[in-house]
Protein backbone atom coordinates (compact mmCIF):
# COMPACT_ATOMS: atom_id res chain seq x y z
CA UNK A 1 0.00 0.00 0.00
CA UNK A 2 1.23 3.39 -0.71
CA UNK A 3 3.71 2.13 -3.39
CA UNK A 4 3.26 3.68 -6.87
CA UNK A 5 4.43 2.22 -10.23
CA UNK A 6 5.97 4.90 -12.26
CA UNK A 7 5.50 3.86 -16.34
CA UNK A 8 7.22 5.60 -18.97
CA UNK A 9 5.01 5.78 -22.01
CA UNK A 10 6.97 6.52 -25.17
CA UNK A 11 6.66 3.39 -27.45
CA UNK A 12 3.58 1.00 -28.24
CA UNK A 13 5.80 -2.02 -26.21
CA UNK A 14 4.53 0.53 -23.37
CA UNK A 15 0.83 0.62 -24.02
CA UNK A 16 0.97 -3.23 -23.24
CA UNK A 17 3.62 -2.95 -20.07
CA UNK A 18 0.89 -0.55 -18.54
CA UNK A 19 -2.20 -2.56 -18.65
CA UNK A 20 -0.41 -5.61 -17.77
CA UNK A 21 0.60 -3.67 -14.37
CA UNK A 22 -2.71 -1.96 -14.22
CA UNK A 23 -3.99 -5.75 -14.09
CA UNK A 24 -1.57 -7.23 -11.76
CA UNK A 25 -2.39 -3.97 -9.34
CA UNK A 26 -5.88 -4.58 -10.06
CA UNK A 27 -5.88 -7.78 -8.46
CA UNK A 28 -3.89 -6.97 -5.75
CA UNK A 29 -6.56 -4.53 -5.01
CA UNK A 30 -9.03 -7.31 -4.72
CA UNK A 31 -11.15 -6.17 -8.10
CA UNK A 32 -12.37 -9.66 -9.68
CA UNK A 33 -11.29 -10.39 -13.34
CA UNK A 34 -13.94 -8.75 -15.16
CA UNK A 35 -12.99 -5.28 -13.43
CA UNK A 36 -9.48 -6.38 -14.21
CA UNK A 37 -10.22 -6.63 -17.78
CA UNK A 38 -11.71 -3.34 -17.78
CA UNK A 39 -9.38 -1.35 -15.77
CA UNK A 40 -6.66 -2.45 -18.46
CA UNK A 41 -8.34 -1.60 -21.22
CA UNK A 42 -8.84 2.21 -20.13
CA UNK A 43 -5.22 2.01 -19.19
CA UNK A 44 -4.24 0.88 -22.21
CA UNK A 45 -7.00 3.57 -24.04
CA UNK A 46 -4.79 6.76 -21.86
CA UNK A 47 -1.84 5.30 -22.46
CA UNK A 48 -2.21 5.25 -26.40
CA UNK A 49 -3.53 8.51 -26.07
CA UNK A 50 0.02 9.56 -24.81
CA UNK A 51 1.31 7.88 -27.77
CA UNK A 52 -0.41 9.80 -30.72
CA UNK A 53 -0.76 13.27 -29.24
CA UNK A 54 2.22 14.08 -26.95
CA UNK A 55 4.55 11.37 -28.37
CA UNK A 56 5.88 10.52 -24.47
CA UNK A 57 4.86 10.87 -20.89
CA UNK A 58 4.00 8.72 -17.96
CA UNK A 59 1.77 6.74 -15.98
CA UNK A 60 1.69 6.42 -12.75
CA UNK A 61 -0.58 3.53 -11.01
CA UNK A 62 -1.33 3.12 -7.51
CA UNK A 63 -3.41 2.05 -4.49
CA UNK A 64 -5.61 4.33 -2.82
CA UNK A 65 -8.41 3.96 -0.39
CA UNK A 66 -11.73 6.06 1.02
CA UNK A 67 -12.75 4.70 4.53
CA UNK A 68 -13.60 1.36 3.96
CA UNK A 69 -12.98 1.39 0.21
CA UNK A 70 -10.65 0.18 -2.12
CA UNK A 71 -9.39 1.03 -5.40
CA UNK A 72 -7.15 2.30 -7.87
CA UNK A 73 -5.62 5.52 -9.34
CA UNK A 74 -4.26 5.70 -12.60
CA UNK A 75 -2.73 9.20 -13.64
CA UNK A 76 -1.41 10.02 -16.94
CA UNK A 77 1.13 12.98 -17.66
CA UNK A 78 2.45 14.19 -20.48
CA UNK A 79 3.95 17.69 -21.77
CA UNK A 80 2.30 17.08 -25.38
CA UNK A 81 0.69 20.16 -27.51
CA UNK A 82 -2.52 19.81 -24.82
CA UNK A 83 -5.95 19.40 -26.22
CA UNK A 84 -7.88 22.36 -27.30
CA UNK A 85 -11.55 21.47 -26.26
CA UNK A 86 -11.82 19.35 -23.93
CA UNK A 87 -15.39 19.04 -24.29
CA UNK A 88 -15.52 17.75 -27.69
CA UNK A 89 -12.26 15.64 -27.28
CA UNK A 90 -14.90 13.61 -24.79
CA UNK A 91 -17.58 13.03 -26.95
CA UNK A 92 -18.00 9.21 -28.38
CA UNK A 93 -16.92 8.84 -32.03
CA UNK A 94 -14.64 12.20 -31.96
CA UNK A 95 -10.75 11.87 -32.88
CA UNK A 96 -8.84 14.29 -34.35
CA UNK A 97 -6.27 11.25 -35.39
CA UNK A 98 -7.47 8.40 -36.89
CA UNK A 99 -8.49 7.02 -34.20
CA UNK A 100 -12.06 5.44 -33.47
CA UNK A 101 -13.11 8.66 -30.85
CA UNK A 102 -13.31 5.54 -28.38
CA UNK A 103 -10.29 6.52 -26.65
CA UNK A 104 -10.95 8.85 -23.39
CA UNK A 105 -14.94 8.74 -23.52
CA UNK A 106 -14.46 5.41 -23.19
CA UNK A 107 -12.09 4.81 -20.89
CA UNK A 108 -14.38 7.64 -18.83
CA UNK A 109 -17.28 5.33 -19.36
CA UNK A 110 -15.26 2.16 -17.76
CA UNK A 111 -13.93 4.10 -14.60
CA UNK A 112 -16.20 5.39 -12.02
CA UNK A 113 -13.56 9.04 -11.58
CA UNK A 114 -12.52 10.60 -14.58
CA UNK A 115 -11.08 14.20 -14.63
CA UNK A 116 -8.66 16.01 -17.41
CA UNK A 117 -6.36 18.57 -16.92
CA UNK A 118 -5.28 20.15 -20.26
CA UNK A 119 -3.05 23.31 -20.93
CA UNK A 120 -2.61 24.16 -24.51
CA UNK A 121 1.42 24.34 -25.85
CA UNK A 122 1.85 22.52 -22.12
CA UNK A 123 0.48 19.18 -21.36
CA UNK A 124 -2.40 17.51 -20.02
CA UNK A 125 -3.11 15.10 -17.12
CA UNK A 126 -5.68 12.45 -17.06
CA UNK A 127 -6.69 11.14 -13.53
CA UNK A 128 -8.76 8.20 -13.18
CA UNK A 129 -10.09 6.01 -10.55
CA UNK A 130 -11.46 2.84 -9.90
CA UNK A 131 -13.59 1.53 -6.80
CA UNK A 132 -14.24 -1.57 -5.82
CA UNK A 133 -17.96 -2.99 -4.94
CA UNK A 134 -19.06 -4.21 -1.50
CA UNK A 135 -18.82 -7.97 -1.99
CA UNK B 1 5.30 -10.28 -31.56
CA UNK B 2 4.75 -12.52 -34.90
CA UNK B 3 1.20 -13.83 -35.44
CA UNK B 4 1.53 -17.22 -37.09
CA UNK B 5 -1.04 -17.23 -40.29
CA UNK B 6 -2.06 -20.89 -41.30
CA UNK B 7 -3.99 -22.09 -44.20
CA UNK B 8 -6.55 -24.85 -43.91
CA UNK B 9 -8.74 -25.77 -47.05
CA UNK B 10 -10.07 -22.51 -48.19
CA UNK B 11 -9.59 -20.63 -45.02
CA UNK B 12 -6.76 -18.69 -43.36
CA UNK B 13 -6.60 -19.25 -39.79
CA UNK B 14 -4.24 -16.58 -37.62
CA UNK B 15 -3.92 -17.47 -34.07
CA UNK B 16 -2.96 -14.74 -31.90
CA UNK B 17 -0.16 -15.92 -29.28
CA UNK B 18 -0.10 -13.77 -26.90
CA UNK B 19 -0.66 -10.11 -25.82
CA UNK B 20 -0.28 -7.86 -29.01
CA UNK B 21 1.10 -4.00 -29.81
CA UNK B 22 -0.47 -1.83 -32.19
CA UNK B 23 2.18 -2.46 -34.17
CA UNK B 24 1.89 -6.18 -34.25
CA UNK B 25 -1.74 -5.53 -34.60
CA UNK B 26 -1.24 -3.70 -37.86
CA UNK B 27 1.15 -6.02 -39.15
CA UNK B 28 -1.64 -8.60 -38.76
CA UNK B 29 -3.81 -7.12 -40.47
CA UNK B 30 -1.65 -6.01 -43.38
CA UNK B 31 -0.25 -9.82 -43.53
CA UNK B 32 -3.75 -11.03 -43.59
CA UNK B 33 -4.74 -8.87 -46.24
CA UNK B 34 -1.85 -9.62 -48.53
CA UNK B 35 -2.43 -13.47 -47.95
CA UNK B 36 -6.31 -13.15 -48.90
CA UNK B 37 -5.54 -11.64 -52.29
CA UNK B 38 -2.89 -14.48 -52.74
CA UNK B 39 -4.40 -17.48 -51.83
CA UNK B 40 -7.56 -16.39 -52.85
CA UNK B 41 -9.33 -18.25 -50.01
CA UNK B 42 -12.88 -18.10 -49.21
CA UNK B 43 -12.48 -16.93 -45.20
CA UNK B 44 -10.72 -16.09 -42.45
CA UNK B 45 -10.83 -16.75 -38.74
CA UNK B 46 -9.12 -14.71 -36.01
CA UNK B 47 -8.61 -16.48 -32.90
CA UNK B 48 -8.36 -13.87 -30.29
CA UNK B 49 -8.46 -16.67 -27.40
CA UNK B 50 -5.56 -15.53 -25.61
CA UNK B 51 -5.96 -12.36 -25.49
CA UNK B 52 -7.18 -10.22 -22.07
CA UNK B 53 -8.05 -7.60 -22.63
CA UNK B 54 -9.05 -5.14 -26.19
CA UNK B 55 -8.78 -1.93 -26.19
CA UNK B 56 -10.22 0.45 -29.47
CA UNK B 57 -6.99 0.13 -31.69
CA UNK B 58 -7.30 -3.78 -31.54
CA UNK B 59 -11.20 -4.09 -32.16
CA UNK B 60 -10.58 -1.70 -35.13
CA UNK B 61 -7.89 -3.23 -36.27
CA UNK B 62 -9.82 -6.61 -36.34
CA UNK B 63 -12.93 -4.70 -37.89
CA UNK B 64 -10.85 -3.50 -40.53
CA UNK B 65 -9.50 -7.15 -41.51
CA UNK B 66 -12.80 -7.82 -41.36
CA UNK B 67 -13.90 -5.27 -44.26
CA UNK B 68 -10.89 -5.42 -46.16
CA UNK B 69 -11.16 -9.23 -46.65
CA UNK B 70 -14.79 -9.00 -47.64
CA UNK B 71 -13.87 -6.64 -50.52
CA UNK B 72 -11.40 -8.72 -51.31
CA UNK B 73 -13.90 -12.08 -51.35
CA UNK B 74 -13.22 -13.22 -47.78
CA UNK B 75 -15.23 -13.69 -44.93
CA UNK B 76 -13.81 -12.88 -41.89
CA UNK B 77 -15.00 -14.78 -38.13
CA UNK B 78 -13.21 -13.40 -34.91
CA UNK B 79 -13.52 -16.25 -32.47
CA UNK B 80 -12.10 -16.93 -28.62
CA UNK B 81 -13.48 -13.72 -27.41
CA UNK B 82 -12.93 -14.22 -23.27
CA UNK B 83 -16.25 -13.39 -21.31
CA UNK B 84 -14.42 -10.39 -19.77
CA UNK B 85 -12.98 -9.06 -22.45
CA UNK B 86 -16.52 -8.64 -24.32
CA UNK B 87 -17.90 -7.23 -21.24
CA UNK B 88 -15.05 -4.99 -21.43
CA UNK B 89 -15.40 -4.04 -24.73
CA UNK B 90 -19.23 -3.56 -24.72
CA UNK B 91 -18.86 -0.94 -21.65
CA UNK B 92 -15.93 1.01 -24.18
CA UNK B 93 -19.14 0.96 -26.44
CA UNK B 94 -16.89 -1.54 -28.90
CA UNK B 95 -19.53 -3.99 -30.32
CA UNK B 96 -17.91 -5.36 -33.56
CA UNK B 97 -21.18 -4.58 -35.25
CA UNK B 98 -21.13 -6.00 -38.41
CA UNK B 99 -18.46 -9.05 -37.82
CA UNK B 100 -18.93 -11.92 -37.13
CA UNK B 101 -18.24 -13.71 -33.89
CA UNK B 102 -18.39 -17.08 -32.44
CA UNK B 103 -16.86 -19.21 -29.43
CA UNK B 104 -14.29 -20.81 -30.66
CA UNK B 105 -12.11 -22.15 -33.50
CA UNK B 106 -14.30 -25.39 -33.87
CA UNK B 107 -17.31 -22.66 -34.50
CA UNK B 108 -15.23 -20.32 -37.00
CA UNK B 109 -15.17 -23.60 -38.91
CA UNK B 110 -18.44 -24.29 -38.82
CA UNK B 111 -19.65 -20.64 -39.44
CA UNK B 112 -17.54 -20.23 -42.72
CA UNK B 113 -18.10 -23.78 -44.06
CA UNK B 114 -22.00 -22.85 -43.85
CA UNK B 115 -20.96 -19.37 -45.12
CA UNK B 116 -19.35 -20.75 -48.16
CA UNK B 117 -21.73 -23.15 -48.83
CA UNK B 118 -24.68 -21.21 -48.52
CA UNK B 119 -26.12 -22.38 -45.18
CA UNK B 120 -26.15 -20.53 -41.61
CA UNK B 121 -23.45 -23.14 -40.24
CA UNK B 122 -22.44 -22.65 -37.11
CA UNK B 123 -22.15 -18.62 -36.72
CA UNK B 124 -24.09 -16.26 -35.21
CA UNK B 125 -27.71 -15.71 -36.90
CA UNK B 126 -27.64 -12.61 -38.83
CA UNK B 127 -30.57 -9.93 -38.96
CA UNK B 128 -32.42 -10.83 -41.57
CA UNK B 129 -33.35 -14.29 -39.63
CA UNK B 130 -34.25 -12.40 -36.10
CA UNK B 131 -36.88 -14.16 -34.56
CA UNK B 132 -40.39 -10.91 -35.09
CA UNK B 133 -40.06 -8.53 -32.36
CA UNK B 134 -42.04 -6.98 -29.77
CA UNK B 135 -43.26 -3.65 -29.65
CA UNK B 136 -40.21 -1.50 -28.76
CA UNK B 137 -38.80 -2.68 -32.29
CA UNK B 138 -42.10 -1.73 -33.98
CA UNK C 1 -21.00 -9.33 32.06
CA UNK C 2 -18.52 -7.50 33.92
CA UNK C 3 -15.60 -7.67 31.11
CA UNK C 4 -13.67 -5.02 32.56
CA UNK C 5 -13.15 -7.09 36.17
CA UNK C 6 -13.30 -10.29 34.01
CA UNK C 7 -10.32 -9.36 31.91
CA UNK C 8 -8.46 -8.25 34.70
CA UNK C 9 -8.84 -11.57 36.69
CA UNK C 10 -8.29 -13.28 33.23
CA UNK C 11 -4.62 -12.28 33.48
CA UNK C 12 -4.03 -13.47 36.36
CA UNK C 13 -5.42 -16.61 35.43
CA UNK C 14 -3.96 -17.38 32.32
CA UNK C 15 -0.74 -16.92 33.97
CA UNK C 16 -0.23 -19.47 36.76
CA UNK C 17 3.24 -17.99 37.74
CA UNK C 18 1.69 -13.99 38.80
CA UNK C 19 -1.39 -16.52 40.83
CA UNK C 20 -0.21 -16.07 44.46
CA UNK C 21 0.04 -19.48 46.53
CA UNK C 22 -2.99 -19.27 47.83
CA UNK C 23 -5.29 -18.17 45.21
CA UNK C 24 -3.58 -21.20 42.79
CA UNK C 25 -4.06 -23.59 45.49
CA UNK C 26 -7.98 -22.29 45.86
CA UNK C 27 -8.19 -22.78 41.94
CA UNK C 28 -6.84 -26.35 42.24
CA UNK C 29 -9.33 -27.05 44.73
CA UNK C 30 -12.23 -25.70 42.85
CA UNK C 31 -11.08 -27.82 40.09
CA UNK C 32 -10.93 -31.39 42.22
CA UNK C 33 -14.22 -30.49 43.65
CA UNK C 34 -16.19 -30.20 40.34
CA UNK C 35 -13.96 -33.33 38.63
CA UNK C 36 -15.12 -35.45 41.57
CA UNK C 37 -19.11 -34.41 41.59
CA UNK C 38 -18.60 -34.36 37.28
CA UNK C 39 -21.35 -36.76 36.85
CA UNK C 40 -24.15 -35.02 39.61
CA UNK C 41 -23.32 -31.61 38.57
CA UNK C 42 -23.55 -32.30 34.83
CA UNK C 43 -27.14 -33.99 35.28
CA UNK C 44 -27.91 -31.21 37.38
CA UNK C 45 -27.36 -28.79 34.35
CA UNK C 46 -28.91 -30.53 31.90
CA UNK C 47 -32.02 -31.02 33.88
CA UNK C 48 -31.97 -27.16 34.48
CA UNK C 49 -31.26 -26.82 30.67
CA UNK C 50 -34.35 -28.68 30.05
CA UNK C 51 -36.66 -27.22 32.56
CA UNK C 52 -35.92 -23.66 31.64
CA UNK C 53 -36.82 -24.75 27.96
CA UNK C 54 -33.75 -23.94 26.36
CA UNK C 55 -32.41 -25.88 23.37
CA UNK C 56 -36.10 -26.83 22.94
CA UNK C 57 -34.41 -28.18 19.30
CA UNK C 58 -32.85 -30.89 20.62
CA UNK C 59 -33.43 -34.35 22.16
CA UNK C 60 -32.21 -35.02 25.76
CA UNK C 61 -29.59 -37.41 24.67
CA UNK C 62 -28.34 -34.57 22.71
CA UNK C 63 -28.15 -31.75 25.10
CA UNK C 64 -26.41 -34.31 28.03
CA UNK C 65 -23.73 -34.97 25.16
CA UNK C 66 -23.20 -31.81 24.60
CA UNK C 67 -23.84 -30.68 28.71
CA UNK C 68 -20.82 -33.49 29.08
CA UNK C 69 -17.98 -32.20 26.44
CA UNK C 70 -18.93 -28.05 27.64
CA UNK C 71 -18.67 -28.93 31.10
CA UNK C 72 -15.04 -30.82 30.41
CA UNK C 73 -13.63 -27.93 28.47
CA UNK C 74 -15.18 -25.52 30.90
CA UNK C 75 -12.99 -27.06 33.88
CA UNK C 76 -10.34 -27.64 31.57
CA UNK C 77 -10.30 -23.80 30.49
CA UNK C 78 -10.84 -22.86 34.63
CA UNK C 79 -7.74 -25.73 35.49
CA UNK C 80 -5.62 -24.27 32.72
CA UNK C 81 -6.53 -20.86 32.18
CA UNK C 82 -5.85 -21.32 28.43
CA UNK C 83 -9.35 -21.00 26.26
CA UNK C 84 -8.39 -22.14 22.67
CA UNK C 85 -9.95 -25.39 22.99
CA UNK C 86 -13.08 -24.20 24.96
CA UNK C 87 -13.11 -21.39 21.72
CA UNK C 88 -12.39 -24.70 19.59
CA UNK C 89 -15.15 -26.18 20.67
CA UNK C 90 -17.67 -23.86 20.93
CA UNK C 91 -17.36 -22.97 16.98
CA UNK C 92 -17.74 -26.92 16.57
CA UNK C 93 -21.03 -27.27 18.55
CA UNK C 94 -21.93 -23.71 17.02
CA UNK C 95 -21.43 -25.39 13.68
CA UNK C 96 -23.96 -28.45 15.20
CA UNK C 97 -26.45 -26.23 16.64
CA UNK C 98 -26.89 -23.26 14.03
CA UNK C 99 -28.47 -25.58 11.39
CA UNK C 100 -31.67 -26.76 14.14
CA UNK C 101 -32.05 -23.16 14.96
CA UNK C 102 -30.54 -22.19 18.12
CA UNK C 103 -30.95 -18.87 19.14
CA UNK C 104 -28.12 -17.15 20.42
CA UNK C 105 -30.50 -16.39 24.01
CA UNK C 106 -30.72 -20.02 24.54
CA UNK C 107 -26.68 -20.52 24.12
CA UNK C 108 -26.13 -17.54 26.59
CA UNK C 109 -28.77 -19.11 28.77
CA UNK C 110 -27.22 -22.43 29.21
CA UNK C 111 -23.58 -21.04 30.14
CA UNK C 112 -25.21 -18.94 32.66
CA UNK C 113 -27.05 -22.02 34.11
CA UNK C 114 -23.72 -23.72 34.23
CA UNK C 115 -22.08 -20.92 35.81
CA UNK C 116 -25.00 -20.94 38.21
CA UNK C 117 -25.27 -24.83 39.04
CA UNK C 118 -21.45 -24.88 39.63
CA UNK C 119 -21.54 -21.47 42.14
CA UNK C 120 -24.45 -23.24 44.30
CA UNK C 121 -22.49 -26.52 44.77
CA UNK C 122 -19.75 -24.44 45.56
CA UNK C 123 -22.37 -22.80 48.17
CA UNK C 124 -23.00 -25.83 49.45
CA UNK C 125 -19.82 -27.33 50.09
CA UNK C 126 -18.40 -24.08 51.49
CA UNK C 127 -21.39 -23.07 53.59
CA UNK C 128 -19.17 -23.44 57.13
CA UNK C 129 -16.71 -21.45 55.68
CA UNK C 130 -18.04 -17.91 54.31
CA UNK C 131 -14.17 -16.01 54.62
CA UNK C 132 -13.29 -19.49 52.28
CA UNK C 133 -16.47 -19.31 50.29
CA UNK C 134 -15.70 -15.71 49.34
CA UNK C 135 -12.32 -16.25 48.46
CA UNK C 136 -13.39 -19.48 45.81
CA UNK C 137 -15.99 -17.39 44.48
CA UNK C 138 -13.52 -14.66 44.06
CA UNK C 139 -11.05 -16.66 41.83
CA UNK C 140 -13.80 -18.56 40.13
CA UNK C 141 -16.32 -16.01 38.84
CA UNK C 142 -14.24 -13.69 36.57
CA UNK C 143 -12.93 -17.02 35.20
CA UNK C 144 -16.25 -18.48 34.73
CA UNK C 145 -17.29 -14.98 33.34
CA UNK C 146 -14.75 -15.27 30.56
CA UNK C 147 -15.59 -18.75 30.05
CA UNK C 148 -19.73 -17.47 29.14
CA UNK C 149 -18.21 -15.10 27.36
CA UNK C 150 -16.09 -17.10 24.93
CA UNK C 151 -18.53 -19.47 23.99
CA UNK C 152 -21.03 -16.79 23.63
CA UNK C 153 -18.87 -15.07 21.19
CA UNK C 154 -18.25 -18.03 19.57
CA UNK C 155 -21.44 -18.77 18.46
CA UNK C 156 -22.10 -15.49 17.48
CA UNK C 157 -18.97 -15.06 15.34
CA UNK C 158 -20.38 -18.48 13.73
CA UNK C 159 -23.77 -17.07 13.02
CA UNK C 160 -22.55 -14.36 11.37
CA UNK C 161 -20.44 -16.56 9.29
CA UNK C 162 -23.27 -18.72 7.93
CA UNK C 163 -25.54 -15.53 7.59
CA UNK C 164 -22.54 -13.95 5.17
CA UNK C 165 -22.25 -17.33 3.24
CA UNK C 166 -26.38 -17.78 3.02
CA UNK C 167 -26.26 -14.34 2.04
CA UNK C 168 -23.98 -14.88 -1.27
CA UNK C 169 -25.47 -17.75 -2.06
CA UNK C 170 -29.05 -16.94 -2.08
CA UNK C 171 -27.39 -13.20 -4.53
CA UNK C 172 -26.21 -16.23 -6.68
CA UNK C 173 -29.26 -18.61 -6.49
CA UNK C 174 -31.44 -15.06 -7.66
CA UNK C 175 -29.39 -14.80 -11.14
CA UNK C 176 -29.92 -18.50 -12.03
CA UNK C 177 -28.46 -19.38 -15.55
CA UNK C 178 -30.64 -22.59 -16.36
CA UNK C 179 -29.54 -25.12 -19.24
CA UNK C 180 -32.97 -26.11 -21.23
CA UNK C 181 -31.33 -28.39 -23.57
CA UNK C 182 -27.99 -28.37 -25.35
CA UNK C 183 -26.76 -24.67 -26.54
CA UNK C 184 -29.56 -22.92 -24.98
CA UNK C 185 -29.85 -21.13 -22.02
CA UNK C 186 -32.58 -19.16 -20.25
CA UNK C 187 -32.35 -16.85 -17.74
CA UNK C 188 -34.55 -15.62 -16.17
CA UNK C 189 -34.75 -12.20 -13.82
CA UNK C 190 -36.81 -11.37 -11.00
CA UNK C 191 -37.07 -8.36 -8.67
CA UNK C 192 -34.96 -5.54 -8.72
CA UNK C 193 -31.93 -5.07 -10.33
CA UNK C 194 -29.33 -2.35 -9.65
CA UNK C 195 -25.92 -1.81 -11.02
CA UNK C 196 -24.16 -4.22 -9.04
CA UNK C 197 -26.27 -7.19 -9.54
CA UNK C 198 -27.31 -6.34 -13.12
CA UNK C 199 -22.97 -6.28 -13.76
CA UNK C 200 -23.16 -9.81 -11.69
CA UNK C 201 -25.38 -11.24 -13.74
CA UNK C 202 -23.72 -10.29 -17.39
CA UNK C 203 -20.51 -11.72 -15.87
CA UNK C 204 -22.71 -14.97 -15.03
CA UNK C 205 -24.50 -15.20 -17.73
CA UNK C 206 -21.30 -14.85 -20.33
CA UNK C 207 -19.23 -17.36 -18.55
CA UNK C 208 -21.98 -19.61 -18.92
CA UNK C 209 -22.29 -19.18 -22.11
CA UNK C 210 -18.80 -19.94 -23.09
CA UNK C 211 -18.99 -23.09 -20.59
CA UNK C 212 -22.18 -24.58 -22.19
CA UNK C 213 -21.11 -23.45 -25.68
CA UNK C 214 -24.86 -21.79 -25.66
CA UNK C 215 -25.76 -20.60 -29.36
CA UNK C 216 -29.64 -19.17 -27.91
CA UNK C 217 -29.93 -17.10 -24.61
CA UNK C 218 -33.64 -16.45 -23.74
CA UNK C 219 -33.63 -13.10 -21.24
CA UNK C 220 -37.06 -13.58 -19.29
CA UNK C 221 -37.39 -9.97 -17.77
CA UNK C 222 -41.24 -10.76 -17.02
CA UNK C 223 -40.26 -10.73 -13.32
CA UNK C 224 -38.72 -7.16 -13.48
CA UNK C 225 -40.77 -4.90 -12.49
CA UNK C 226 -39.35 -1.23 -13.35
CA UNK C 227 -36.32 -1.03 -15.44
CA UNK C 228 -34.14 3.04 -15.65
CA UNK C 229 -31.93 3.90 -18.73
CA UNK C 230 -28.88 2.45 -16.58
CA UNK C 231 -30.57 -1.11 -16.51
CA UNK C 232 -31.97 -1.09 -20.18
CA UNK C 233 -28.25 0.30 -21.21
CA UNK C 234 -27.09 -2.71 -19.19
CA UNK C 235 -29.61 -5.01 -20.76
CA UNK C 236 -28.64 -3.55 -24.32
CA UNK C 237 -24.72 -4.21 -23.33
CA UNK C 238 -25.71 -8.22 -22.35
CA UNK C 239 -27.38 -8.75 -25.52
CA UNK C 240 -23.87 -7.26 -27.39
CA UNK C 241 -21.25 -8.84 -25.17
CA UNK C 242 -23.56 -12.25 -25.88
CA UNK C 243 -23.14 -11.56 -29.48
CA UNK C 244 -19.36 -11.42 -29.28
CA UNK C 245 -19.31 -14.96 -27.75
CA UNK C 246 -21.52 -15.95 -30.72
CA UNK C 247 -24.88 -16.54 -28.48
CA UNK C 248 -28.11 -14.69 -29.62
CA UNK C 249 -30.02 -12.75 -27.09
CA UNK C 250 -33.82 -13.32 -26.95
CA UNK C 251 -35.40 -11.06 -24.63
CA UNK C 252 -39.07 -12.15 -23.26
CA UNK C 253 -41.50 -10.43 -20.84
CA UNK C 254 -41.08 -6.81 -21.74
CA UNK C 255 -44.19 -5.31 -19.81
CA UNK C 256 -45.91 -2.83 -21.99
CA UNK C 257 -45.28 -0.23 -19.32
CA UNK C 258 -41.18 -1.02 -19.58
CA UNK C 259 -41.33 -1.06 -23.40
CA UNK C 260 -42.68 2.51 -23.13
CA UNK C 261 -40.24 3.85 -20.98
CA UNK C 262 -37.50 2.56 -22.64
CA UNK C 263 -38.49 4.01 -25.84
CA UNK C 264 -39.39 6.97 -24.07
CA UNK C 265 -36.03 7.26 -22.87
CA UNK C 266 -34.15 6.37 -25.80
CA UNK C 267 -32.50 3.05 -25.14
CA UNK C 268 -31.21 2.03 -28.65
CA UNK C 269 -33.25 -1.73 -29.41
CA UNK C 270 -32.65 -2.02 -32.60
CA UNK C 271 -30.22 -4.44 -32.60
CA UNK C 272 -32.66 -6.78 -29.72
CA UNK C 273 -34.24 -9.52 -30.92
CA UNK C 274 -37.72 -9.68 -28.50
CA UNK C 275 -40.60 -11.90 -28.04
CA UNK C 276 -43.44 -11.51 -26.00
CA UNK C 277 -43.67 -14.38 -23.67
CA UNK C 278 -40.94 -17.12 -22.19
CA UNK C 279 -42.71 -19.43 -24.32
CA UNK C 280 -42.61 -17.98 -27.40
CA UNK C 281 -39.01 -16.97 -26.67
CA UNK C 282 -38.13 -20.51 -26.31
CA UNK C 283 -40.16 -21.76 -29.42
CA UNK C 284 -38.39 -18.91 -31.24
CA UNK C 285 -34.71 -20.37 -29.91
CA UNK C 286 -35.92 -24.09 -30.73
CA UNK C 287 -36.31 -22.39 -34.50
CA UNK C 288 -32.62 -20.96 -34.35
CA UNK C 289 -31.18 -23.96 -33.01
CA UNK C 290 -32.74 -25.95 -35.30
CA UNK C 291 -32.05 -23.99 -38.57
CA UNK C 292 -28.47 -24.40 -37.58
CA UNK C 293 -28.76 -28.17 -37.14
CA UNK C 294 -29.72 -28.16 -40.68
CA UNK C 295 -27.75 -25.62 -42.62
CA UNK C 296 -28.42 -27.06 -46.42
CA UNK C 297 -32.41 -26.41 -46.16
CA UNK C 298 -31.19 -22.61 -47.02
CA UNK C 299 -29.50 -20.68 -49.15
CA UNK C 300 -28.79 -17.95 -47.01
CA UNK C 301 -27.92 -14.27 -48.19
CA UNK C 302 -24.13 -13.11 -47.22
CA UNK C 303 -25.45 -10.58 -46.14
CA UNK C 304 -23.09 -7.31 -46.02
CA UNK C 305 -24.05 -6.11 -42.27
CA UNK C 306 -21.34 -3.24 -42.94
CA UNK C 307 -22.61 -0.43 -40.56
CA UNK C 308 -18.92 1.44 -40.65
Amino acid sequence: MGDELRLPIAADVDVVEARQQGRALAAVAGFSSGEQTVIAAAISEIARNILMYAKKGEITLSLVQNGDRQGVSIVAVDQGPGIPDIERAMQYGYSTSHGVGAGLPGAKRLMDEFEVDSVVGHGTTITMKKWRRAI
Amino acid sequence: MEVPILRQGQYLIASIQSALTDADLSHLREALIAQVGRSRCRGVIVDVTALDVMDSFAVRTLRDIAHMARLRGAETVIVGIQPDVAFAMVQLGLTLKGVATVLDLEEGLAFLDGRTKGGLGGGAFDKSRRPPSGPPRG
Amino acid sequence: MDTKKSMSVSTRVSDPQALSESSAGLLRELVAHLRQNRTQLREEWARRITRAELLTAMTEEEIFAEATAVYDNYVEALETGTFEALQAYSRRLSERIIPRGVETDEVVGIVLLLRDVLARSLFTKYQDNVEKLNRILDSYEPAANRIANTVAVGFVEERERIIRQQQEAIRELSTPVLQVRERLLILPIIGVIDPQRARQLTEQLLRAIRANRAKVVVIDVTGVAAMDSGVANHLVQTVEASRLLGATVIVTGLSPEIAQTLVTIGVDLSEMATVGDLQGGIEEAERLLADRAAPTTQVREIAPESQR
